[in-house]
């Protein structure tokens, strides 16, 4: 054994030093969570948990008036967020991985020009048509619907790409069998295609998930009513311009539960998620 | 390109494609035609008859002393932004694909701000920075730094740039470790044999197959700091003070939604339109010399 030098060590202080700098927030609004709005408007916010913590948390859940205002409930935002992350996840898979089927597998006129109409939607982020879509959306009456939430953002080129990618690589002697066998179309999507795409899929979903859940400008736009508030937008909401006199403890608690679906998906399903965002990414 | 063995059916296909079409054409085709139609139209006060102006609105946009502050401050942002996510990222992935025990534990402590939102990482900082409520603004205060990022349009700028770059360096990281993976053991080994210490290893040869990554990156965190940013202002600053942090995106969300001046912020989401398809037709470029190489 060599003896440890002083040089050996700077790389774990180094990548010490940057995990604080990321831990370092998520801790100081936890510890927040657990007190109450005098300590924390004092900016005498101690370093260890105060004991407040499970009535803020209640309060927050169910949108319980602070000392200063009144709140949607925590429970309605996260509901309202969680079906947009799930509705777009899953409708963005569902119609790439179709319109992905029909390019690759089948030969029929247009076929380039429907690939290259879903081709430029990648440049054209929500952000840079944002007007005039909202318009679209209010002329069709999807204001304060889900569907006016959800549907604008489930249109993708990047997850039609990955699965047309993924299924070029499927072999021509698998699909020929299955037309021996007598396997239609619809019958080959089902039992070898889906089967085959799991991974994608999966790794897909995760991306997709947290990419709906932390949606900011659109829900701004799109919702008006305080019941189809989404937990992201909410939260600015609830600190306008960030005066000393918040409710911080339940804008604090509020923060946490709002950070804690994306982050439970990214650490517990971290193998996916990092294949899923290198490959559709490339 | 396209398989060789195919099914026949006249109708499927359109059937298949049909969902993402329709989501396409109303969603996306038709708002970005009728923002470059409006961008080139003025209407009248009541939104009733319009008139084609030609550039009209362009030159507007583009000769208000206001608008160039707006480019000027977005540059400066997203350069920033860029410098220091990218900057960051590498030393850490650097560090952490080296052989070093709990290289794991620090790949997952390093990964997980990917999930935040921006505009939840600007509510984290301000929890830290608030003049009144946050222990570093309270200590600034108290070594008598006069700091308040609500009041002084320099440290509101600090201030997005930090809490913005914070959020994308886990990003970065997982590119750059999976590009650093990525590069052959051996030739790492081979210089080390003949002599080359770790900094002169890094400078000539991890940075230069690194190269495509970094400009991946590179296009990713600008398209990032243009847009994506605009949940990190509207939480900390709402563009201000003054219109000190005040981007492109921000300025056209506040011409059109609070101003109600569609011509002219057309005319800016078509300047953004422009610059996306630029970045865009930039990757693609980079994308295929990658497979070329590949």
């Amino acid at each position: 054994m060599k003896p440890t030098r002083f040089i050996d060590l700077v790389p774990h202080i180094v990548l010490i030093v940057g995990v604080l700098i990321f831990a370092y927030p998520i801790y100081v609004t936890l510890i927040g969570s657990t007190w109450d709005s005098g300590t924390i408007g004092r900016g005498g916010l101690p370093l260890w948990p105060g004991g407040q913590g499970m009535v803020n948390y209640a309060q927050a859940w169910a949108g319980e008036a602070g000392e200063r205002a009144l709140y949607t409930p925590v429970r309605t935002m996260m509901l309202n967020s969680l079906v947009m992350a799930l509705s777009i996840a899953v409708g963005k898979i569902a119609i790439s991985i179709l319109s992905a089927y029909a390019v690759a597998f089948f030969r029929f006129p247009l076929r380039m020009a429907f690939f290259w109409l879903i081709f430029i939607t990648l440049m054209l982020p929500v952000e840079v048509r944002i007007i005039p879509t909202y318009k679209v959306v209010a002329d069709l009456g999807l204001i304060n619907t889900y569907a006016g939430l959800a549907i604008p953002l489930i249109a993708s080129a990047t997850a039609t790409l990955l699965f047309r990618q993924f299924f070029l690589t499927i072999p021509d002697e698998l699909l020929e069998a299955a037309k021996i066998d007598g396997a239609g179309p619809v019958r080959f999507f089902i039992d070898v295609v889906l089967p085959l795409s799991r991974t994608n899929i999966a790794a897909l979903f995760v991306i997709l998930f947290i990419y709906g859940w932390n949606q900011y400008l659109w829900p701004l736009l799109v919702t008006s009513s305080g019941d189809m508030e989404t937990i992201v937008t909410g939260i600015t909401k609830m600190i306008g311009t960030g005066e000393s006199a918040n409710d911080w403890h339940i804008i604090m608690a509020t923060t946490v539960l709002a950070m804690l679906p994306p982050v439970a998906v990214v650490v517990l399903m971290q193998r996916w998620f990092v294949k899923g965002l290198v490959d559709s990414e490339k | 390109m396209q398989r060789r063995v195919t099914f026949d059916n006249r109708l499927l296909p359109y059937l298949l494609l049909a969902p993402q079409v329709t989501v396409t054409l109303v969603f996306f085709i038709w708002p970005a035609a009728n923002a470059i139609w409006q961008s080139v139209h003025l209407q009248d006060a009541f939104g009733i008859r319009s008139e084609f102006v030609w550039f009209e609105n362009f030159t507007h946009v583009l000769s208000d002393p206001n608008y160039l502050d707006t480019l000027k401050v977005t540059v400066v942002f997203s350069i920033a932004v860029t410098v220091l996510a990218m900057g960051v990222a590498l030393l850490l992935a650097v560090l952490a694909d080296s052989k070093i025990k709990g290289a794991r534990a620090y790949k997952t402590l390093l990964i997980w701000p990917y999930a935040l939102a921006p505009a939840v990482a600007a509510v984290l900082w301000m929890f830290i920075f608030n003049p009144d409520i946050g222990s570093f603004g309270q200590a600034l205060r108290a070594l008598g730094y006069d700091w308040d990022y609500r009041l002084n349009g320099g440290q509101a700028l600090v201030m997005v740039i930090m809490a913005a770059s914070w959020k994308q360096v886990s990003y970065n990281f997982i590119f750059f470790l999976a590009g650093l993976q990525a590069i052959p053991r051996s030739v790492m080994e081979a210089a080390s044999i003949d002599g080359a210490g770790p900094m002169r290893r890094f400078w000539t040869i991890t940075f230069p197959l690194l190269s495509p990554t970094t400009f991946f990156l590179l296009v990713v965190d600008m398209v990032y700091a243009f847009f994506e940013t605009f949940g990190t202002i509207h939480a900390l600053t709402q563009g201000g003070p003054g219109k000190a942090t005040e981007t492109l995106i921000f300025r056209v969300y506040q011409d059109g939604v609070v101003n109600n001046d569609l011509g002219g912020s057309s005319a800016q989401s078509v300047i953004l339109m422009v610059i996306v398809i630029a970045l865009t037709a930039v990757q693609f470029r980079f994308v295929e010399r990658k497979v070329h190489y590949a």
